[in-house]
């Protein structure tokens, strides 16, 4: 499948690329950012996008890579999965978002594509927007107007749509180091590198025998990543047997009306984010076998 | 109109310097330009992994990937493997494991195999099959192809199996009745 002409650029700096887009849009022309390109090329290839220009922004060096902020992380948003899931930073301080990036497709698509590419994509069965939500990261956005920061809360607003506006780039992302916390990425689907059919990221701090403090992200439930805000309140101050967790991941699925589709109806997808929530914190409490 | 882009790309360890489409796709590149037809096309959806090259040595599916954005860089494609007219040893360790049935996803499969020992050079049997869970065989025989990763993982050494290259290309088209 050949996907329609179009012309491309390669900047190497963000001001190229934003100049590049600032023209395009004064031109009427459609434009696409190519990060990684796991999304974008399969739908050009079927036609579904079909842009006049598409901008790589795989040249800009200052866009890959993890830097270490002190009290946070920055994550450059062409930055690779394969790297995401493997860096030492990621994984000491918030192995919940290397944990998912490991389960994103398979190891030839973690090679190519980004976490930028894939949280500006914002498929809700993609998995790094709950972990990233769960956390409260914040996304470095630029644009013609110079530099703005989005709380993660904000920034996904409906299927494939973000805060990101026509014109601007998403540079990275912050996420606050976890020190002491624990975490997993509980994702269930049937088939080898399939989409989540529903996933739950946790992340809880412990204090005293009992949890402290719990952060859950839901996947695939909405046409938007979810926090489950009622059952973290649920968790805070949850003592660590699997009885008083099961009860308090109970309601997770309260207020949600996930899609139904061939993997699974909406009724079942609700099952399963009680049964996965549970299976995230046990795990993230360090209660089961599981890994992460 | 679109224009044509100018790269420059090392492909099996040779420099090439052509005039692309920005539409091209690395695969059809590889195949149609450069005669690479080693790298094969399979689902062309980025599902089957038949399509497996390697970029500055990690593996990709070049069917998701446009040939311009290979500019600068370097290409390993199954082509490329074999060193001084023998197999490499996932190659040897395929053949000698009766690892293929039809042989269609077999370059794609060698290729991320390939990947997935240097990135992990001694896996466990569940770690191949998570790392070849990009490739599909539709024959769906899987448990040889593990077995050949295994063996390479392990140290198996088979030898001398007398098969170089260009002689096993000569035994290939005589078996298929081509002279």
């Amino acid at each position: 499948m050949i996907p329609s002409a179009f012309d491309y650029a390669a900047p190497t700096t963000v001001e190229e690329a934003l100049s590049l887009l600032a023209g395009a849009d004064s031109a009427g022309d459609e434009v696409k950012l190519l990060a990684g390109g796991q999304s974008l090329i399969p739908v050009m290839k079927l036609r579904m996008a079909d842009p006049s220009l598409v901008v790589d922004l795989g040249r800009i060096p200052g866009l890959s890579g993890i830097t270490d902020d002190g009290a946070s992380l920055t994550i450059g948003a062409m930055t690779p999965h394969h790297t995401v899931a493997t860096d030492s930073l990621v994984l000491a301080h918030a192995p919940l978002i290397a944990q998912a990036a490991q389960t994103v497709a398979d190891p030839q698509v973690r090679h190519r594509g980004t976490i930028g590419g894939a949280l500006v994509h914002a498929d809700p069965a993609g998995d790094m927007p709950a972990p990233v939500l769960a956390l409260d990261a914040v996304f470095n956005i630029s644009g013609p107007n110079g530099s703005r920061s989005v709380a993660a809360a904000d920034f996904f607003q409906g299927y494939f749509t973000t805060a990101v506006e026509e014109g601007e780039i998403l540079t990275g992302i912050t996420v606050p180091k976890y020190g002491g916390w624990g975490s997993h990425y509980e994702k269930f689907t049937r088939v080898a590198q399939q989409w989540s059919i529903v996933a739950v990221a946790a992340a809880v701090r412990l204090e005293g025998g009992t949890i402290a403090e719990a952060r859950l992200g839901l996947t695939n439930m909405s046409s938007v990543p979810l926090r489950a805000t009622a059952t973290e309140a649920a968790l805070a101050g949850c003592e660590l047997r699997e009885d008083a967790i099961a009860a308090a991941c109970a309601n997770v699925a309260d207020g949600t009306e996930p899609a139904s589709d061939l993997n699974g109806d909406s009724a079942y997808r609700r099952h399963l984010a009680t049964v996965l929530a549970k299976r995230a914190v046990l795990a993230a409490v360090g209660l089961s076998g599981r890994k992460g | 109109m679109a224009s044509s882009k100018s790269i420059h790309v090392e492909v099996d360890g040779a420099a090439y310097t052509d005039d692309v489409e920005p539409r091209l796709l690395l695969v059809q590149y590889l195949r149609e330009r450069l005669g690479k037809t080693g790298t094969l096309i399979g689902c062309d959806t980025t599902n089957c992994g038949a399509c497996t090259v390697h970029l500055d040595g990690e593996s990709v599916k070049s069917c998701t990937m446009f040939a311009v954005q290979a500019d600068g860089r370097k290409v390993t494609t199954i082509e490329g493997m074999a060193q001084n007219g023998k197999l490499a040893p996932l190659q040897e360790a395929f053949h000698q494991c009766h690892a293929l049935q039809c042989g269609f996803c077999t370059p794609g499969m060698i290729m991320q195999s390939a990947s997935l020992l240097k990135e992990n050079p001694n896996p466990t049997e569940t770690e191949i099959r998570e790392g070849l869970e990009g490739n599909l065989c539709r024959c769906t025989g899987y448990q040889n192809i593990v077995a050949a990763v295994k063996s390479v993982a392990d140290g198996v050494e088979y030898g001398d199996s007398g098969v170089s290259v260009a002689e096993s290309l000569v035994e290939d088209a005589e078996s298929a009745g081509v002279s």
